[in-house]
């Protein structure tokens, strides 16, 4: 079927932290055919506004045919975002990128800052055996929600959550093994766990952000450095939005 | 009703193409546009060697539009020769393929690779703002562009259209060198050199520091300079710069454009080049009028 632009209908809206928002949206046609990994751009009404804001996908239910988005307001685009209600409408397309390779191993999901909403649907979709640790610099979200599907570990840069530090320190302390880590969060975190996945010797995936326009794979803004040559772009780069956002961690240098 | 226009000697079925870069090769937007509604399919800008662009970050949003500095990141000619045209092939829609160098030898080399390419028309980028070699080097002075446009033209098989830089004092000063130098038709305007500082990181919003500004602020600039290179040169124009819907497309093609691109727009809505396609003809019939080339100009 492919990608669709459409017109959704805001389901509902809450404010869940600090500038934290969970949005839910009436969207059978991407809900059918989205994964855990995978993205949708959001539209502003604002014609000053011309790009899409590429947002992760922290819940898909396809029977109901909704998309739950978890989003932080870090600019004009999302503070819009932020102001929809029930029974407003949104210009999304989607889904976008390629998603998690899910892979049938002892996992270690980790999720840092708001990087954690794409992990829920990757715990919901991930059958086997699971340890789950999110990250926070101090204010905890979106945390019991993983209950369910695994054990949760968390961290916070002010010690009041779980383990005083990053994920890594979580992951030392409360000795959590794997044999596959997938990690979604900053570019210094993901940075970490691809040296620890190194050290460790195991399999890590991550997903990574970058600054987007058309979306889609066309206009090479939102590239990521590659160790090998690309086959598409024939350089060391690929595409975030379309060849990612989710990659093997040996694969990209960060 | 009459929506065809001819780009020199090239018959494209409607005039709306798409402005180079914004657009890959069609493949993605393939996804969303039925190339064949396509007046033209204009390529991202190909070397004779792959480059690997500029750093990230390469883009920010403006107040309405963006800025760009992807630095020409293209794959080489010899795979977008077996891989981007048999693709572009498949679908009834002209072929505009844009060229860029950091040489005169280098845009020579490439359109000589092109030669025995089933290609329409080529685009030469002389106005890339984001390279630190060649692009716009060859397009800001009159000498320089009449210099390479000579040398293109005398190895091209395929039209030559000269691509110009806004980032000029005179642009039709330039359009009068390309003219003199036997190129076949101008596209304008290429991007306006701009910067944007990141407030909260307290450094520059793009890695390349000076970006390319696009999209609809940047639009009168264009319809302006499109209107003064139509009255400067009697060569077909390809009149693009912040087209977003079918009113800023007419009045391009009113100020004296043969053809439009559209680009940035593609990126807040991927339907934008039919969607203008179908407002242009829905205006002709609206307004009785039989022939688009009524409209080419038609703003004295």
């Amino acid at each position: 079927m492919g990608k669709v632009k459409m017109t959704a209908q805001v389901i509902s809206q809450e404010c869940i932290a600090t500038d934290v928002y969970s949005l839910v949206l009436m969207a059978d046609e991407i809900a059918k055919q989205a994964v855990a990994g995978q993205f949708i751009s959001v539209y502003s009404k604002d014609g000053s506004k011309m790009l899409p804001r590429p947002i992760s996908l922290c819940d898909i239910n396809k029977e109901a045919g909704t998309l739950r988005l978890v989003y932080r307001v870090v600019g004009f685009g999302t503070a819009e975002f932020s102001k929809l209600e029930a029974g407003d409408l949104v210009d999304i397309l989607g889904p976008l990128g390629n998603g998690f390779d899910k892979q049938d191993k002892k996992a270690i999901l980790i999720g840092g800052g708001i990087g954690i909403p794409p992990m829920l649907q990757l715990a919901k979709e991930l059958s086997c055996e699971k340890s789950i640790v999110l990250g926070y610099r101090d204010e905890i979200f979106l945390n019991e929600e993983f209950e369910p599907y695994g054990n949760v570990y968390l961290s916070s840069e002010d010690g009041m959550h779980g383990v005083k530090g990053n994920v890594i320190d979580a992951i030392v302390e409360y000795g959590i093994e794997g044999d596959i880590i997938y990690a979604c969060g900053p570019t210094p975190m993901l940075r970490g766990i691809k040296a620890y996945a190194m050290e460790k010797g195991i399999l890590c995936q991550i997903s990574m952000e970058e600054k987007m326009a058309c979306g889609v794979g066309a206009c090479l803004a939102c590239i990521c450095q590659t160790k090998e040559i690309d086959e598409h772009s024939q350089v060391h780069n690929k595409r975030i939005c379309k060849d990612g956002p989710v990659f093997y961690a040996e694969e990209v240098e960060l | 009703m009459n929506m065809a226009v001819n780009i020199a000697g090239v018959e494209l079925k409607n005039p709306i193409t798409v402005a180079s870069g914004t657009f890959g090769s069609g493949m993605e937007y393939s996804e969303f546009v039925d190339l064949n509604r396509l007046g033209a399919v204009t390529t991202k800008g190909v070397a004779n060697i792959p480059w690997a662009g500029n750093p990230t970050p390469r883009i920010a949003e403006t107040y309405g539009g963006m800025m760009n500095a992807i630095g020409l990141q293209n794959p080489g000619i010899e795979v977008f020769k077996n891989r981007d045209i048999p693709f572009l092939k498949k679908y009834d829609t002209k072929i505009i393929v844009n060229v860029c160098g950091k040489s005169e030898a280098d845009y020579v080399d490439c359109v000589e690779k092109l030669g025995d390419c089933d290609v329409d028309l080529l685009e030469i980028n002389v106005s890339c703002p984001n390279v630190k070699e060649g692009g716009i080097a060859f397009g800001q002075n009159p000498d320089a562009l009449f210099g390479i446009t000579k040398a293109v033209k005398a190895v091209a098989k395929q039209p030559v259209i000269m691509k110009l830089s806004p980032n000029v004092t005179d642009i039709a000063e330039m359009a009068r060198a390309a003219e003199a130098a036997g190129a076949d038709a101008v596209s304008l305007i290429n991007t306006l050199t701009g910067m944007k500082i990141d407030v909260n990181r307290r450094t520059f919003a793009v890695a390349n520091k000076t970006a390319g500004v696009s999209g609809p602020a940047i639009h009168p600039i264009a319809v302006r300079m499109v209107y003064q290179v139509a009255n400067a040169i009697k060569l077909p124009i390809i009149g693009m710069g912040g087209v977003y819907d079918t009113e800023s497309a007419l009045e391009m093609m009113m100020a004296g454009a043969t053809a439009v691109a559209v680009g940035t727009a593609n990126f807040n809505n991927p339907y934008a080049t039919v969607q203008i396609i179908d407002g242009i003809e829905a205006y002709m019939d609206k307004n009785a009028i039989s022939d688009i080339h009524e409209l080419i100009g038609c703003v004295k």
